[in-house]
C-alpha cells in the first residue's frame, strides 16, 4: 500500500479500517489513537515491558514492535477482546482476587500473557510461569500475587473454582 | 464509642481483603489512565529540552518552527504570565529556562500541534543559541565553594548537623566505612500524561493529570499562570504508579499554558526517554560513618558525613537530607552523635522524592556498619541488631522520644523464625533458571556460593519539621448508601478499597460510592511518606463517625432513645440497652447526612542548628533477611529468598499490605543489583527500559512476609503506613548476603558484576 | 511511505530490485524501536514475514546441514528439533529478549542488524554458517565471517535479501552462554559459543567483545592440541589457558552496559567453562 492509503485490520473479530494514517505507525499507536482501543498500554515502546502485549495470529507479541500496516490480513486480539461478552475471564477475576492488580498499568499486558501461557501450558510450573511472563514488567507488585493468580487459574481450570 | 461490628457480618470491612473497586476495569483495560484521556479537537503538546548541562541561552529563534503546517502555538519563558519558577519547598525551578539551562533535559520551550510527528518536526526547527558554561558535577566542589554558584540560591541546598551528647567519646570498638548509592529511577510504568481544557476567555483551566498531590500541584500551577487557585481545577487522571516521581510537577504548567494560549484542549504524554529527564530521581549519595561501641557491641556514638547530590534544582532535597541525617542511627539505641549532612546543587538531573526518601541512603550505610560491628565484636548479624534494638521510650539523637509502638526486636526475631529456603544451590531439577545467569547458561551449580544477609530499618511516617500535611474527607449517607469524597490520590496502593472498608465498618453499609478524586474538596496531602492510610484513612474514618453520630441522633429522636445507647451491629442500628434494631438502610431512608472531617497529625518541630528537635510525626520498623546465590567469578547474583517481618500496626487490608511489602522489596532489589541511571558529563546514557534494567519475574524471589500487628495508639485506625519500609532495608540485606557469599566488602549500590569479580 | 507485504520470494526480490533502498522488515523488533523513536523514517517497507520460502527450514541428512529461512523466528529455534540439531543456537534463542520478542524476531533479522551483541551470531560464527543472499541478479553465498564487517555493518548489497542461513549439523558437543546483568530480557555484555566439529576441532566465537563476532584462532588451536576426545578430558590448567587466549582475542569497549575490563574477564570465564562442559573430565 502507498502513502495514506487506507488499510484494514482484523481486531477482536471486527474489520477495522485505518484511513489517513502515516504508514510508519505501530500497531500499538493505531489501536490506541485510531481505533480507540486504549487497553493496550505504552510504557517503553521498545518491547522491553510487555504492557502493549496483544495476540497476533494467536502469538503473544508487543504491539509497539508491529508495524500496523504489516498486520493486514492477520488477526489481532487485544485486551478488549480476550474475554467474550465483556464479562471478566477467569484470569481477570483471579488477578483481582489475588491482589495482582495495583496501579494496573501493566495489567492488560500481563492478562494477555497469562492467557497465552495457560492456553499453551494449562498446568505451568512456577519456573514456566516466571519464564513465560518475564517479558512483562510490573513495578508495583513484586510479582508474587501475579504468580499466585496464574496458579489459581490453573487450579480452577483443572478442578473447577 | 468504638466501632462495633460483629465478625463476619459485612464483607469488605476492615481486616478483610475485598476486591478493589478499580480491579476488574484495570484487568479489562477500561480503566482510564491519564495517558488515555482525550477531548474533541485536542492538540498534542511537546517539550524542547536542553542538550547541555550548563549553558547560557543567548537567543531562541522560533521563526522556522512557526512556519510548520499544523503548529498551533509555541511558548517559552517569555510566555509564562505568573511566577516564572516553581518547586515543592523552594520555588527555584523555572517553568522554562529563561537565561541559563542547568541540566540536560531542562525544558526550554513547548509546542502544540495537530500530530505528535508535527510536534517532533517543530521542536527540531527551534534554534537555540547556547553559550557553554562550566558544568558542576562533583558534589564536593559544591560544598568547598571551588565552583561558582550555578544558581542564584547557591550550590548548597541545605546543610544540617546533628550534635548530640558526648562529642569526644571514643569506643572500645570502632568501625568505619564509606558507602555510595547510584541514582535510582522510580520507573513507574504509566508515563507522565495530562489533558488540559481551557475555560472560555482564558479565565481558568481544568487539568486531568496523573500526580501524587492535586492541591499542591494546583497551587504551583495557579501561581505560574497568575490565576486564583479556584480558577485551576484538577481532576486525577488514572495514575500508573508514582513512587515519589509525581510529587513534583513536570508537564502540568506546560499543558495548561498551551491550552490557554490556543483555546483548545491540549494533551502531553511523555515518552519513556523523556520521562527519565522529566521527573526527579532518588538522590545519589556518598556517606561516611564511624561507629563507636563497647566490646560487647553496644553502640555508643555515631559519626557521619552525608553528601546527597540534589541535581540542578531543590525539589524536596532539604527534606530528603533531613530524613537521611535523622535516620543515621537506624533502629538502634544511641545517644551520642556527630553528623554533618549536605544536599548540594549540581548540573545533574534534579533529585527529589522516591520511596524511602533519604532513609534508603542512610540505611544502606548504617546496616553496612552493623555488619562490620558484628564482626569486630564477634557477634552474628542478628545478635548485634537485637542487642541494640530500639524500643518505645528511647530517645533519638535528635532528642525526640519514640512514642510509637517500636517492635524492632520482634521484627528481627520474627524474620529469623521464617524458614530458610530448603532448595539447594541450583534447585533440584537442574533448571538453569534457578542459577545466577539463568537461561544464559553461565554457570553450573558447582560455581555458585550462597550467602545470607540482614537489613533492619526505621522509617518516619508523614511529613516532618512543623508541616501540617492534613487530609480532608467528606462522607454522605442517604438511603443506606454511603458516598465518600476526598482528594487522596490513588496511585495503585489501594486507598480506594481501604476507604470503602472504613465506611462499611463504621456505618454498617454494603454500598460505598467513591466520588471523583479532584480539587473540589480540601487537600488530602500527598500520596507519599507512607501517610495516606494514617491521614486520609483517619479523615474518612472521622467523617464516617460524624455521620454515624448524626444518624444516631436522628434514630434516637425518632425512637426516643438516648443516642449514646445506639451502635452499629452488622448492617443494623441497635439499642445496646434495649430491643430496638433496624437496618442502616431503613434508618437512613429518606434522610441525608453529610459531614466533612479534617485529619491532622500532632505538630512537629524544626531541627535547630545542632539537629535537635522532635521533627518527625511517627515511626515504623521492619527487618529483612536475604538469601542470595552468587557466581563469584562472573559477579552474577540471583536472589533466592527474602524473609521479612514488618511493623504494620494493624493490617487493615492484608492483601494490600502484602502487595506493598512484595512490591517495595522488588524496588529494593533493583537498587541492590541493577538499577542505576548512568551519566556521562550530565547526559543520561541509559534513558530506556533496554538499558535501565528493572527486576523481572525471573529476578524476584519468593517473599516470606510476617506482619507484626501491634495497634499504634497514636494512629487513627491503629495502622501504620506500610509503603516505604519494604524498600529501605531490603537493599542492604541483599548486599550483605552477597558480601557473605563472597567474603568481600561491597560499599556501593547497585552492586555491579565487576564489583564482585574484579580486583 | 509505502508498505508491501509479499508472499513469495520472487515478488520480494522484484520489489527490492525496483526500490533498492527499501527497508526489509521481518520481526520488526529492531526496526520499530528506531521508527517509534523518530530516528528512522523509511520511505518503503517490504514486510517479509509472510514469504513462505523465508519461513521454512529444511534438514538435509545427506550433507548433514540445516537450512533455516531468514524469517524463521527465535521462538521456533527454541523448539526441540533445533535443540537436537543445533543445541547452541537453541540455547541462544532462549536468551533473546522476551517471549513476546522471540515470537516475532527472526534469525535473518539478527543477521541483517548484525549487532556485536546479536544473540545468535556467535553460534553462526562458530559453526561457519553460510548466508544465502538473493537479488534479481541471482544468488550469492557468503560465510558469516565475510558477511559481518563491523558493528551493524555487513557486506549486504543494495537490492540483496537474506534468504536463508545454512548451518552444519555436527555430532560433537556444542554450547552457548551469555552474560547480562538481569536474569531475563537482557542485552548480552559478553557471549560465547563453543562447538566441536566433526574433525575434532574446537571452535570458539565471542559476542559483545569487539566490533564483530570474534573467532579465537589461538584458543582453538591450543584446545585442539590439549583436549582428549576419547576420555572427554582437559586439565584445569589447560582450560584456564584456553580462557586466557580467548580473552586475549577479545577487543571489548567500555560503554554504559559494562566495561572492557569486565567483558574481557567474562569471556575468559565463559570460554573456560564451555570447554569444561565439552570436556568434563580431567
Amino acid at each position: 500500500m502507498a502513502e495514506n492509503e487506507a488499510y484494514v485490520l482484523h481486531v477482536n473479530g471486527s474489520r477495522r479500517e485505518v484511513a489517513d494514517a502515516w504508514l510508519g505507525e505501530s500497531l500499538l499507536y493505531v489501536l490506541r489513537e485510531r481505533l480507540g482501543l486504549l487497553g493496550s498500554k505504552a510504557a517503553c515502546e521498545q518491547g522491553e515491558c510487555g504492557s502493549c502485549s496483544v495476540l497476533l495470529d494467536d502469538e503473544l507479541v508487543c504491539s509497539c514492535l508491529v508495524l500496523a500496516a504489516s498486520a493486514v490480513g492477520q488477526t489481532v486480539v487485544t485486551i478488549e477482546g480476550i474475554a467474550p461478552h465483556g464479562s471478566p475471564s477467569d484470569v481477570q477475576r483471579a488477578f483481582v482476587e489475588c491482589g495482582a492488580v495495583q496501579c494496573g498499568f501493566c495489567t492488560p499486558g500481563l492478562i494477555m500473557a497469562a492467557h497465552a501461557l495457560l492456553e499453551r501450558t494449562p498446568q505451568p510450573t512456577g519456573s514456566e510461569i516466571r519464564e513465560e511472563l518475564s517479558g512483562n514488567i510490573c513495578r508495583c507488585t513484586g510479582y508474587g500475587r501475579i504468580i499466585e493468580a496464574v496458579q489459581r487459574v490453573a487450579v480452577w481450570r483443572a478442578i473447577g473454582p | 464509642m468504638s466501632t462495633a461490628v460483629r465478625e463476619g457480618t459485612i464483607k469488605g470491612r476492615l481486616g478483610d481483603s475485598p476486591p478493589r473497586p478499580d480491579g476488574i476495569p484495570k484487568t479489562q483495560g477500561s480503566f482510564a489512565f491519564a495517558g488515555d484521556l482525550s477531548a474533541d479537537g485536542f492538540l498534542w503538546g511537546a517539550t524542547l529540552r536542553s542538550p547541555h548541562p550548563h549553558a547560557r541561552i543567548r537567543r531562541i529563534d522560533l521563526s522556522a518552527a512557526w512556519k510548520i503546517d499544523g503548529v498551533a502555538t509555541i511558548i517559552t519563558a517569555d510566555d509564562v504570565p505568573g511566577k516564572p519558577t516553581y518547586g515543592l519547598i523552594s520555588k527555584d525551578q523555572p517553568v522554562f529556562a529563561a537565561d541559563v539551562v542547568r541540566y540536560v533535559g531542562e525544558p526550554v520551550a513547548a509546542v502544540a500541534a495537530d500530530h505528535p510527528e508535527t510536534c517532533r518536526r517543530a521542536l527540531a526547527a527551534i534554534v537555540v543559541d547556547y553559550e557553554m558554561l562550566p558544568p558542576l558535577f562533583d558534589p564536593e566542589r559544591a560544598i568547598d565553594g571551588s565552583h561558582p554558584p550555578i544558581h542564584p540560591s547557591g550550590n548548597v541546598i541545605r546543610r544540617q548537623r546533628i550534635v548530640a551528647g558526648d562529642q569526644s567519646l571514643v569506643g572500645e570498638v570502632v568501625v568505619e566505612g564509606t558507602y555510595e548509592l547510584g541514582m535510582q529511577d522510580q520507573a513507574f510504568l504509566g508515563l507522565e500524561a495530562a489533558l488540559a481544557l481551557p475555560d472560555p476567555g482564558g479565565t481558568g483551566v481544568e487539568l486531568f493529570v496523573a500526580t501524587q498531590w492535586l492541591h499542591e500541584d494546583r497551587g504551583q500551577i495557579a501561581a505560574c499562570l497568575d490565576l486564583a487557585p479556584e480558577k485551576v481545577r484538577l481532576t486525577l487522571g488514572g495514575v500508573g504508579g508514582a513512587f515519589g516521581a509525581r510529587e513534583d510537577i513536570s508537564l502540568q504548567v506546560h499543558t495548561c499554558l498551551l491550552a490557554m494560549r490556543t483555546g483548545r484542549p491540549v494533551r502531553i504524554a511523555y515518552s519513556r526517554e523523556e520521562s527519565f529527564l522529566g521527573h526527579v530521581h532518588r538522590h545519589p549519595a556518598k556517606i561516611w560513618m564511624r561507629h563507636h561501641a563497647t566490646t560487647e557491641g553496644r553502640i555508643q556514638r555515631i559519626e557521619a558525613r552525608l553528601v546527597l547530590d540534589g541535581g540542578a534544582y531543590a525539589s524536596t532535597s532539604s527534606a530528603v537530607l533531613l530524613n537521611a541525617v535523622t535516620h543515621v542511627q537506624g533502629p538502634y539505641k544511641c545517644l551520642n552523635a556527630t553528623v554533618d549532612g549536605y544536599a548540594v546543587r549540581t548540573n545533574n538531573l534534579p533529585c527529589g522524592a522516591m520511596r524511602g526518601f533519604g532513609v534508603v541512603q542512610a540505611c544502606f550505610a548504617h546496616e553496612g556498619q552493623m555488619d562490620k560491628l558484628a564482626v569486630a565484636c564477634g557477634l552474628d548479624p542478628v545478635e548485634i541488631r537485637l542487642l541494640n534494638a530500639m524500643e518505645t521510650g528511647d530517645t533519638l539523637i535528635t532528642g525526640q522520644v519514640i512514642e510509637n509502638v517500636a517492635p524492632v526486636a520482634e521484627c528481627i526475631r520474627r524474620t529469623a523464625a521464617l524458614a530458610l529456603p530448603d532448595v539447594p544451590v541450583g534447585g533440584r531439577g537442574g533448571d538453569p533458571l534457578d542459577l545466577p545467569g539463568g537461561a544464559g547458561l553461565t554457570a553450573d551449580a558447582s560455581h555458585i556460593r550462597r550467602g545470607i544477609g540482614w537489613g533492619v530499618a526505621i522509617k518516619n511516617l508523614m511529613y516532618s519539621e512543623a508541616f501540617d500535611d492534613y487530609s480532608t474527607a467528606r462522607c454522605r449517607l442517604a438511603d443506606g448508601v454511603v458516598s465518600l469524597k476526598f482528594a487522596a490520590v490513588e496511585v495503585g496502593q489501594g486507598f480506594v478499597v481501604l476507604a470503602q472498608q472504613i465506611a462499611r465498618s463504621v456505618l454498617g453499609v454494603d454500598d460505598v460510592v467513591l466520588e471523583p478524586i479532584d480539587t473540589s474538596i480540601g487537600s488530602a496531602g500527598s500520596t507519599s511518606a507512607s501517610r495516606q492510610t494514617w491521614m486520609s484513612g483517619g479523615a474518612v474514618d472521622g467523617a464516617c463517625r460524624l455521620v454515624r453520630e448524626r444518624l444516631f441522633e436522628h434514630i434516637g429522636a425518632l425512637h426516643d432513645v438516648d443516642p449514646v445507647r445506639l451502635a452499629i451491629d452488622g448492617r443494623d442500628v441497635i439499642d445496646t440497652l434495649g430491643t430496638l434494631r433496624l437496618s442502616v438502610s431503613a434508618a437512613s431512608a429518606g434522610v441525608e447526612f453529610t459531614e466533612t472531617f479534617e485529619q491532622h497529625h500532632r505538630p512537629t518541630e524544626e531541627l535547630d542548628e545542632n539537629g535537635q528537635g522532635s521533627c518527625h510525626t511517627a515511626f515504623a520498623f521492619v527487618a529483612h533477611r536475604a538469601v542470595v546465590d552468587v557466581d563469584p567469578e562472573l559477579g552474577l547474583v540471583k536472589v533466592v529468598q527474602i524473609a521479612t517481618a514488618q511493623d504494620v500496626g494493624v493490617a487493615l487490608n492484608p492483601l494490600s499490605v502484602l502487595g506493598q511489602i512484595e512490591g517495595g522489596i522488588a524496588q529494593g532489589l533493583g537498587l541492590a543489583v541493577m538499577e542505576e541511571i548512568i551519566f556521562t558529563d550530565g547526559r543520561v546514557r541509559n534513558a530506556s527500559f533496554t538499558d535501565y534494567l528493572l527486576p523481572t519475574m525471573l529476578d524476584m524471589p519468593p517473599v516470606l512476609a510476617s506482619m507484626i500487628e501491634q495497634p499504634d495508639p497514636m494512629a487513627p485506625l491503629g495502622a501504620k503506613g506500610v509503603g516505604e519500609p519494604p524498600t529501605i532495608s531490603s537493599t542492604p540485606a541483599i548486599v550483605a548476603a552477597i558480601r557473605d557469599a563472597i567474603g568481600r566488602d561491597l560499599t556501593r549500590v547497585p552492586v555491579r558484576p565487576s564489583d564482585i569479580c574484579l580486583p | 511511505m509505502s508498505v508491501l507485504i509479499p508472499t513469495t520470494l520472487a515478488e520480494t526480490v522484484e520489489a527490492l530490485a525496483g526500490e533498492p533502498s527499501s527497508m526489509v522488515l521481518a520481526g520488526g523488533t529492531d526496526a520499530m524501536v528506531e521508527i517509534n523513536g523518530g530516528r528512522l523514517h523509511p520511505q518503503a517497507v517490504i514486510a517479509v514475514g509472510r514469504v513462505a520460502e523465508l519461513r521454512t527450514w529444511t534438514h538435509d541428512v545427506t550433507s548433514s546441514t540445516l537450512r533455516i529461512g531468514a524469517a524463521v523466528t527465535y521462538g521456533e529455534l527454541e523448539g526441540r528439533h533445533f535443540q537436537r540439531w543445533v543445541p547452541a543456537l537453541s540455547q541462544a534463542a532462549r536468551t533473546v529478549g522476551s517471549p513476546q520478542i522471540r515470537h516475532v524476531a527472526t534469525l535473518g533479522g539478527n543477521v541483517a542488524t548484525c549487532s556485536p551483541a546479536g544473540d545468535g551470531l556467535p553460534v553462526l560464527a562458530a559453526l561457519d554458517a553460510v548466508i544465502h543472499l538473493v537479488s534479481n541478479a541471482g544468488t550469492r553465498d557468503v560465510t558469516f565471517a565475510n558477511f559481518m564487517v563491523g558493528p551493524k555493518r555487513t557486506t549486504l548489497q543494495p537490492g540483496e535479501l537474506i534468504e536463508a542461513i545454512t548451518i552444519p549439523v555436527l555430532s560433537g558437543w556444542q554450547g552457548y552462554t551469555k552474560v547480562g546483568v538481569r536474569n531475563a530480557m537482557v542485552i548480552s555484555n559478553a557471549g560465547a559459543c563453543l562447538a566441536i566439529d566433526d574433525e575434532g576441532g574446537v571452535r570458539l566465537a565471542l559476542g559483545s567483545v569487539g566490533p564483530t563476532i570474534i573467532r579465537c584462532g589461538d584458543a582453538e588451536a591450543f584446545a585442539a592440541s590439549v583436549v582428549d576426545h576419547e576420555s572427554r578430558s582437559v586439565t584445569d590448567a589447560d582450560a584456564t589457558e584456553f580462557g586466557r587466549l580467548a580473552a586475549a582475542a577479545a577487543r571489548p569497549i567500555d560503554d554504559h552496559r559494562s566495561t572492557a575490563e569486565y567483558r574481557r574477564h567474562a569471556v575468559a570465564v565463559l570460554s573456560r567453562r564451555l570447554l569444561r562442559r565439552a570436556f568434563p573430565n580431567g
